[in-house]
């Protein structure tokens, strides 16, 4: 726990369970009857509702982006370095809304809740769900609310798909669209390793063909191999040196040990794990498969692998944003090799090409594609400056 | 504003699409937003700049002018912009021509070096020309292409680019009856309205 809560915190928030009863027709071609959303809200919500952010979360992320749940609470949310008072994410002068997407595991309807029509786990049950499905059902948030136009949508990596979806599908309802180290659609290699990742959740024996929370267990392992490859697509060459490549062993004196600390100070000529960053990814893993959802996991990639804004288009995304009514910012770092500045670029040029107001910057940052949640100075800033940009015009209209 | 910048102003019609090469911080562009709401995107490379266009309500672009501008349409713009920044280009001639392709019409201000002062500079003292306003030495500056208002003269003829304006003003930004008379002698700063022929 934090011993006080810092003064920059948006403090102890909790939680909303949002019911709908509607209907949700998905891109499958499924139906859900009604479904939940696991909210959290930051700030205040101003008398014409125009001061509304929305919230888009990653792969792993959820609706816990900022604050502590308790006084007890290790850390705060996912990017509470960007969201608070005085913080990028202004939540003086911001409504921040954030929310775990459908088919979650943190709350919302998804794999893991009961189907109420077998009164069973959902498991392998649960329609697989697209970034459209989560928009989709994040305008039934925002109706819910009673915004009628977010001054901003705001989302990193998986997240920043769903900003491009919003700007695309639902064009009058954002004034602002800001997507963080995105890229328009994956790459073959992306995809690559997101079947790595499925297919090691779906072969670990405790996966009981994604029943498994109803026979008592969960494919840990699968899912830990998931994660760690994973883990590996979100740092850079240059992080993982920095972070396991400092001390120069007695093994070594001579330093070209570079990059591998040894755990213990001797190799077991065995295969145990030798090496720091082993370790580390063990332990990512582990603590990673004790707290998500294999379901979801599977869910999310699959998300992933399917987006593609083109796919109306006839594969071009310049007609896809035509329509697109809001402004641009769009950010990229340089040693994300998951989804490097060339992908966001390829968004930028597609928005020029529609005729789109965009402004783009290429942060130069060592620590991958988890730069995003990062307080990476030239990054905080530029997101800072944009949104008080956007606070302005906001006040500028109601005026 | 820097008073280059107030004679350009001058040709940018009300609601047209801008696009500034270079564009600083960003002020021209906002003042073009606003007292001629144009729409409009700004390339900068500077990091420092660029914090500034954000803040300035500006649109912008991080990319280097020098990698060209093929991600921009033809005709998608009514006018580019590059201010103060030609002598700085890998490839002046082709950065003009690619101003002309992406815009109907280009506006080029570059510091003049056939103005008298270089020319003395040069003569008397034997050395590349450093003043108040080229401030660099030769070996440790941005500006590697530097030119006089007559070598652009024939880079537009040579390239079929039509001249609607050549203005030239001193470094005050004022300019007289002997400038327009001796525009590559006098004129410390040129300052161009071109487009294709």
């Amino acid at each position: 726990m934090p011993n006080t809560i810092p003064s920059d915190s948006v403090g102890i928030v909790t939680p909303q369970c949002i019911h709908f009863n509607e209907e949700l027709s998905l891109r499958s071609g499924n139906v859900l009857s009604g479904f939940e959303l696991m909210i959290e809200t930051y700030g205040e919500l101003n008398a014409d509702k125009s001061n509304a952010i929305l919230i888009c979360h990653a792969l792993s992320g959820d609706h816990h982006a900022a604050g502590y749940h308790d006084e007890e609470d290790a850390k705060p949310g996912w990017w509470d370095s960007c969201i608070g008072p005085g913080k990028p994410i202004d939540t003086n002068l911001f409504f921040v809304v954030s929310l775990n997407n459908l088919g979650g595991c943190a709350g919302s309807t998804g794999p893991a809740s009961i189907n109420p029509e077998t009164g069973k786990y959902y498991g392998p049950d649960f329609p697989v769900v697209t970034v459209r499905d989560w928009v989709k059902s994040q305008v039934m948030l925002m109706d819910h609310l009673g915004i009628t136009q977010w001054a901003a949508v705001v989302g990193g990596s998986l997240g920043g798909m769903q900003v491009l979806r919003w700007a695309i599908s639902f064009p009058e309802r954002l004034r602002h669209a800001v997507c963080i180290a995105a890229a328009p659609k994956l790459s073959a290699q992306n995809i690559a390793f997101n079947e790595v990742a499925r297919h090691s959740i779906v072969n670990d024996p405790n996966f009981h063909e994604g029943r498994y929370l109803e026979a008592g267990t969960y494919p840990k392992q699968g899912l830990m191999l998931a994660r760690m490859v994973g883990h590996i697509t979100y740092l850079s060459d240059n992080a993982m040196r920095e972070k396991f490549g400092r001390t120069i062993s007695d093994l070594d004196s001579s330093g070209s040990n570079f990059g591998r600390d040894l755990r213990t100070g001797t190799l077991s000529f065995g295969f145990n794990v030798d090496f720091q960053v082993e370790s580390y990814l063990h332990y990512q893993g582990e603590r990673f498969s004790e707290n998500f959802d294999a379901n979801t996991y599977l869910l999310m990639t699959k998300a992933l692998d399917y987006f593609d804004p083109s796919v109306d288009y006839e594969g071009d995304f310049s007609a896809a944003f035509k329509n697109a009514n809001c402004k641009f910012l769009l950010m990229s770092f340089t040693t994300d090799w998951r989804f490097p500045p060339e992908r966001s670029r390829e968004i930028v040029n597609d928005l020029l090409k529609a005729g789109k107001e965009v402004t783009y910057l290429e942060i130069e940052a060592d620590q991958g594609h988890d730069a995003f949640l990062l307080p990476i100075p030239r990054y905080v800033n530029a997101l800072s400056a944009y949104l008080k940009r956007v606070h302005t015009e906001g006040s500028a209209d109601a005026s | 504003m820097r008073p280059d910048l107030e004679i350009i102003q001058q040709w940018i019609q009300p609601g047209s699409r801008v696009l500034d090469l270079g564009c600083g911080d960003g002020s021209l562009l906002h003042y073009l937003n606003t007292s001629k709401s144009v729409t409009s995107i700004g390339l900068e490379i500077d990091e420092g700049n660029i914090e500034q266009c954000i803040t300035n309500g500006v649109n912008v672009i991080e990319q280097n002018m020098d990698e060209g501008l093929g991600n921009f349409q033809p005709d998608s713009f009514d006018t580019v912009l590059l201010a103060q920044t030609l002598q700085a280009l890998s490839n002046p001639h082709i950065l003009i021509n690619e101003m002309l392709r992406v815009g109907k019409y280009g506006i080029v201000t570059f510091p003049n070096f056939g103005n008298w002062k270089s020319r003395l500079y040069l003569a008397f003292r034997g050395r590349m020309p450093v003043s108040k306003f080229m401030p660099n030495e030769w070996y440790d500056t941005p500006n590697i292409h530097f030119c006089t208002v007559k070598d652009f003269d024939a880079l537009c003829r040579e390239n079929n680019i039509k001249i609607l304006t050549r203005t030239v003003v001193d470094s005050q930004h004022q300019g007289n009856w002997a400038m327009k008379a001796w525009p590559n002698f006098l004129g410390e700063i040129a300052i161009y309205h071109i487009t294709r022929d």
